[in-house]
């Protein structure tokens, strides 16, 4: 069945650009969600919407302004809350709205929603190019080769940052570096679930692996399976079922979420019982 | 001899308030210094100041010689013990990768990680999630960490808040194991006066201006000096507290 799919280049474009997406957004949004910073995946691809709706307007390439918007945004909040101590939901809160009124006000002015606009909010990873394709993969080998060198830093970060500047790392520098590939994640993943989804590829997977109970590592590792798996099921099934891919993918990861939860309590109720006879 | 730590004239303001007011103490090598204020009395901002966490303060902190603020790489001789904060029971790393943090940037450190585990008697527990841990575990598995470098310098920030007395006991022998075994220089900040007493050779009384600083049983030892640092650290508060708003000044003095 998979094999069939798999002669149609639209079809191998998307699996590639698919797993290529789930596994970066796994690993950035491990570190997210153990930062609480669970929404900010959402922020930015608000503030992305914004960028795309001015890459329209005024006829640039829009995945190229919603990059430039994301990071300058992401590393513009960033500092406001290192510098004025304001919670992080709050500054995320503020960096989410002001996306999506810059995106809604452009819009208005341009006429109303187009084709390309309706593809960005809820994504369309069958009609992703050769060169989206090669642009996925490059900012992929990035994105995975310095969270691979930065892997432990991180670690130390977001298990305490006092702790890390302690170490001697220069906590501020990797955490702006850190904000930058997480705004270049998002942006290359939107063609895969749209910007309205995007931050069910964040947080679902990791919190199911988390559920887990495993190392680090292990963690990542079990993330990225479940979301390759979602993604590739998603996409087959959406194919033969004739269902939206974003919409499929996101259910899949929903519904493992929940079974994990289901299998855990049940574990956890039998070893109660065994304890107690 | 060079001393471990020269703190001269350490001042520091948060908010326009004195958090520290013109501090100076040295540590020697191989000394136990407990310092013990009450709440608010700036122990946790001294030592962010000794660690270059806070960078803002006037006078001088030399460690190993060094002034923190030219040269971060002393930093690689000293661990750092923060005040016990619960781990979140879902972080998913387990006490080995937490204790392999304390050894970033330094090569084949395996052995060293193992050993600090192993030390703080926590070998069966090395693949379990830190989260899953008790507060006492937990605080040990953050020990190891510290020690993993194999430190010249310990600093510990209050490691026993909020534990039971019988894990503060097991925590206290392992101090002094580090100290007396290791000759590890440990400076440790704690409300337990008893605890200090006990184990410590010296002893810093502050509560934003420094009290005393001297041998642990000149202090301990003379019921008189102990009745007016308690007069002291009250005297201290109500300053804080009402003296500035009512004369626009502080207006604490030491004895």
């Amino acid at each position: 069945m998979l094999f069939d799919i798999l002669q149609y280049g639209f079809m191998q474009r998307a699996l590639l650009s698919g797993i290529a997406i789930s596994i970066m957004c796994s690993i950035v949004g491990l570190f997210l969600v153990l930062k609480r910073h669970s929404l900010f995946g959402d922020a930015l691809a608000h503030v992305a919407f914004g960028g795309i709706a001015l890459g329209l307007f005024t006829g640039i390439y829009p995945i190229l302004t919603a990059y430039v918007v994301a990071i300058l945004s992401a590393v513009g909040v960033n500092k406001l809350r290192e510098s004025t101590k304001i919670p992080p939901d709050s500054s995320i809160a503020v960096l989410l709205t002001s996306g999506l009124a810059i995106g809604v006000i452009l819009i208005s002015i341009s006429g109303g929603f187009t084709l390309d606009l309706f593809s960005f909010l809820f994504g369309n990873i069958l009609l992703v190019s050769n060169e989206d394709l090669i642009m996925i993969l490059i900012t992929d080998a990035i994105v995975v080769s310095i969270i691979y060198v930065l892997y432990k830093r991180l670690m130390l970060i977001v298990f305490d940052e006092n702790q890390a500047k302690v170490s001697g790392l220069n906590v501020t520098w990797i955490n702006t570096l850190f904000i930058v590939l997480a705004s270049i994640t998002i942006i290359a993943s939107i063609r895969l679930v749209g910007v309205l989804l995007i931050s069910s590829l964040i947080v679902i997977p990791n919190i199911t692996a988390l559920l887990l109970g495993k190392g680090f590592k292990k963690t990542i590792f079990i993330s990225c399976a479940i979301s390759v798996f979602s993604v590739v099921f998603g996409i087959v099934a959406s194919y033969y079922v004739n269902l939206v891919p974003s919409g499929t993918i996101v259910l899949t990861m929903v519904s493992m979420f929940i079974v994990t939860i289901i299998v855990k309590n049940m574990r956890f109720r039998l070893k109660k019982i065994v304890v107690t006879k | 001899m060079q001393p471990i730590i020269k703190v001269t004239r350490l001042t520091y303001y948060y908010d326009s308030l004195p958090t520290l007011d013109n501090i100076s103490f040295t540590v020697g090598k191989g000394d136990f210094l407990g310092i013990i204020g009450p709440n608010g009395a700036g122990k946790t901002t001294l030592f962010q100041c000794m660690l270059g966490i806070v960078g803002d303060y006037k006078g001088e902190i030399n460690l190993f010689g060094s002034d923190i603020k030219q040269n971060k790489k002393i930093l690689q001789k000293i661990g750092y013990v923060p005040q016990k904060k619960s781990v979140e029971q879902t972080f998913p790393a387990t006490v080995k990768e937490i204790v392999s943090l304390g050894v970033i940037g330094m090569k084949n450190r395996s052995d060293d990680i193992d050993m600090a585990i192993d030390f703080v008697e926590l070998g069966s527990y090395r693949n379990k999630r830190i989260g899953e841990l008790s507060e006492g575990q937990q605080q040990r598995a953050i020990i190891a960490k510290a020690l993993a470098k194999q430190p010249e310098l310990l600093i510990l920030d209050e490691p026993t808040t909020g534990i039971d007395s019988a894990t503060q006991e097991r925590f206290y022998d392992l101090l002094t194991k580090l100290n007396k075994d290791k000759g590890i220089t440990i400076v440790w900040s704690s409300h337990d006066m008893n605890a200090v007493e006990r184990l410590a050779n010296k002893v810093a009384c502050i509560d934003r201006k420094l009290f005393f600083h001297g041998q642990s049983e000149d202090f301990f030892g003379n019921e008189e000096r102990m009745k007016s640092y308690v007069e002291f650290a009250m005297q201290s508060h109500m300053n804080l507290h009402f003296g500035n708003k009512i004369n626009g000044k502080d207006k604490l003095e030491t004895k």
